[in-house]
């Protein structure tokens, strides 16, 4: 793990390739695959996109449990598209993390063998439909505000990748934010399933952006090299500052007694962090850990004949092609 | 840039963006999502027409219902976007059938998704027929979108303008469909010893259910002679030339012999097979639990 001290150690003798990528990130441009790059910035990156990528592709879980029951064919016809959406988020970010020398089987490998992480969030369940709009309107909302920040980030595949995600990710949010609504319209059973909802996914939610400042060892350095661009904790108070006026036009309550807009730091103030969930969640306490990575390994193993015949046909094709060739010359 | 506000989002907010430097395109639903008509048309159909676009709606909406299954389950991440592709395809196409059978008895698209029961569904055998392992949900692939290319090929010259715009949008992508089927056909038939028993084994369990999707009745002869509807009869030496074609590339046969069976169908008067009870029941449970909700 890298620390904001190794900012500090300056080799003297800075190669020509260094002090090219020192230059680059200080001129915020981006580094492309073939630029020299340091060592701990490649980790940084592997780690960051594949845990992205990971996350898009086990987030598909705790959605996808309400596509055969979705409440009408639009509703049904909005979720598929969400969740096929997320595969192929994922798909883009295991393709930028490729072109920092890591496979999509090594990362598949990690993550079914529980080595890589992924967001925490989906270790919730997804009891109710309503789920599916407090998913969108609080889950794809905080990752809006963590990723749209990463459009800038200065490795240019991730943030390439990142700039199609947000756009797509827009349009979850918005679809959340609409089933949430229609529910807050509904009946008074429609009603209670919403706000019971939003009550399990809110102190999740803003979870979602990681420890306070002053606990998140990774940071500085992140943000030195232009792949963070603002702090956990602004990143939050953004946050809460879109969800206010949205609550409001919804009619749900968010579950935070202490939250108000304080004009004289013109931020909000809001309730503690109870932190103690989030981490026994991290340390695989969560309600549904067992469960996502049990589907992810099945789906995995299930498929592995499938993966083979296709490989195997690909070889025998070229195979065939190269003999065609020969016979010809 | 601000994204336009989407109906219901309030404008105001703080005067930081949180979309930062990116704008965001206003995201319409494409008009299959918001359940117009494929041709936006408003026509009314007759009591045949209704009972032939239910029976084809049926037919895209219990296999749409079976391939989401596969979203998040499928053998490789390319596969959970391309099932979910044809799913969501499919869904469309009963949305619009649906919709416009809905529209001879005042019933909406979800009224009769949701809240008609076994008896009332007209789809075929074939479609209700379960995933199976990924080998099975390709030879009913196959088999389906082999059909539905030729019916909708034929349907785009219907007399019915509903039918015959919808069947113009459909042949497009049940077109896609048929070519992601006969690859992976030829993949697993050409791939390893294991691929292939199972593609056969696929195809043998899938075969019975073929000859019900080319059966004539009264309703579709009496709608061929107006040239609303195809004779699913007609449609049945092309779908042969079609799949034999598949199979000699991949070196299968139809199956013959003593375990050919072919089942004996009777969807499009609603006699199903056990499949089809466990999934309305789970496609419909939620809406059945909130009667006369909007969603």
């Amino acid at each position: 793990m890298t620390s904001p001290a190794d900012l500090s150690v300056v080799d003297p003798e800075l190669s020509v390739e260094e002090a090219r990528f020192n230059d680059l990130i200080a001129a915020d441009s981006r580094i492309e695959p073939r630029d020299w790059m340091p060592d701990a910035y490649r980790k940084t990156l592997i780690r960051q996109i594949s845990q992205h990528a990971n996350s898009e592709i086990i987030g598909m879980q705790p959605e996808s449990n309400w596509i055969t029951r979705a409440p009408s064919l639009k509703r049904k016809a909005i979720l598929m598209a969400k969740v096929q959406d997320e595969a192929g988020h994922g798909l883009y970010l295991y393709s930028a993390a490729q072109t920092l020398g890591i496979t999509r089987e090594e990362m598949t490998e990690q993550l079914i063998a529980g080595k890589a992480r992924y967001s925490s969030i989906f270790n919730y369940t997804t009891p109710t439909w309503a789920d599916m709009g407090a998913i969108g309107w609080l889950v794809d909302g905080a990752a809006i505000c963590n990723q749209v920040p990463l459009c800038r980030a200065s490795y240019g595949p991730y943030g390439r990748a990142m700039v199609r995600i947000c756009k797509e990710e827009s349009f979850h949010q918005r679809q959340g934010f609409e089933i949430l609504l229609e529910l807050m319209q509904g009946t008074e059973a429609q009603r209670e399933m919403a706000q019971d909802a939003v009550n399990r996914w809110y102190w999740p939610s803003l979870m979602m952006f990681g420890p306070p400042d002053d606990q998140s060892p990774n940071s500085a350095q992140s943000m030195a090299w232009n792949i963070k661009r603002f702090s956990n904790d602004e990143l939050r108070q953004r946050f809460v500052g879109m969800l206010v006026p949205q609550a409001e036009v919804m009619g749900v309550t968010l579950p935070d007694p202490n939250l108000r807009f304080n004009e004289e730091t013109g931020e909000y103030d809001m309730s503690e962090i109870d932190w103690t969930e989030f981490n026994e969640v991290l340390a695989g306490r969560g309600p549904a850990n067992a469960e996502r990575l049990r589907r992810r390994r099945e789906a995995h193993e299930d498929g592995a004949w499938v993966r083979e015949a296709a490989h195997e046909y690909a070889r025998k094709q070229s195979e065939r092609a190269l003999a065609a060739a020969g016979a010809v010359a | 840039m601000r994204p336009e506000p989407v109906e219901g989002f309030r404008p105001a907010q703080p005067a930081e963006d949180v979309h930062g430097d990116v704008s965001v395109d206003r995201l319409a639903l494409a008009d299959e999502l918001a359940g117009t008509a494929a041709d936006g048309s408003t026509a009314v159909a007759s009591a045949d027409a209704a009972e032939y676009a239910m029976r084809l709606g049926d037919d895209a909406l219990v296999l749409a219902q079976q391939l989401g299954m596969w979203i998040a389950r499928a053998p490789e991440l390319e596969e959970d976007v391309a099932l979910g592709n044809i799913a969501l395809d499919l869904i469309g196409h009963a949305r619009s059938l649906l919709h416009y059978a809905g529209t001879a008895s005042g019933r909406s698209e979800d009224d009769l998704a949701y809240w008609r029961d076994e008896p009332e569904f007209r789809n075929a055998w074939l479609f209700e027929q379960p995933n199976g392992d990924f080998g099975h949900t390709i030879a009913r692939q196959l088999a389906a979108s082999v059909y539905l290319f030729e019916l909708y090929s034929r349907l785009v010259d219907s007399t019915d303008p509903t039918l015959a715009a919808i069947a113009a949008k459909s042949v497009k992508e049940v077109d896609y469909h048929r070519d992601h089927a006969t690859q992976w056909v030829l993949r697993l038939a050409g791939g390893t010893e294991e691929s292939r028993r199972r593609m056969l084994l696929a195809i043998a369990d899938t075969w019975p259910y073929v000859d019900e999707l080319f059966v004539d009745d009264a309703l579709v002869e009496r709608l061929a002679a107006t040239g609303v509807a195809v004779l699913p009869s007609t449609l049945r030496p092309a779908f042969d030339a079609v799949i034999d074609e598949v199979f000699a590339e991949a070196v299968l046969e139809r199956p013959t012999g003593r375990t050919a069976f072919i089942a004996s169908g009777g969807g499009r008067a609603g006699s199903h097979t056990e499949h089809i009870g466990p999934l309305l029941a789970e496609m419909q449970v939620l809406a059945r639990a909130h009667p006369g909700a909007s969603w």
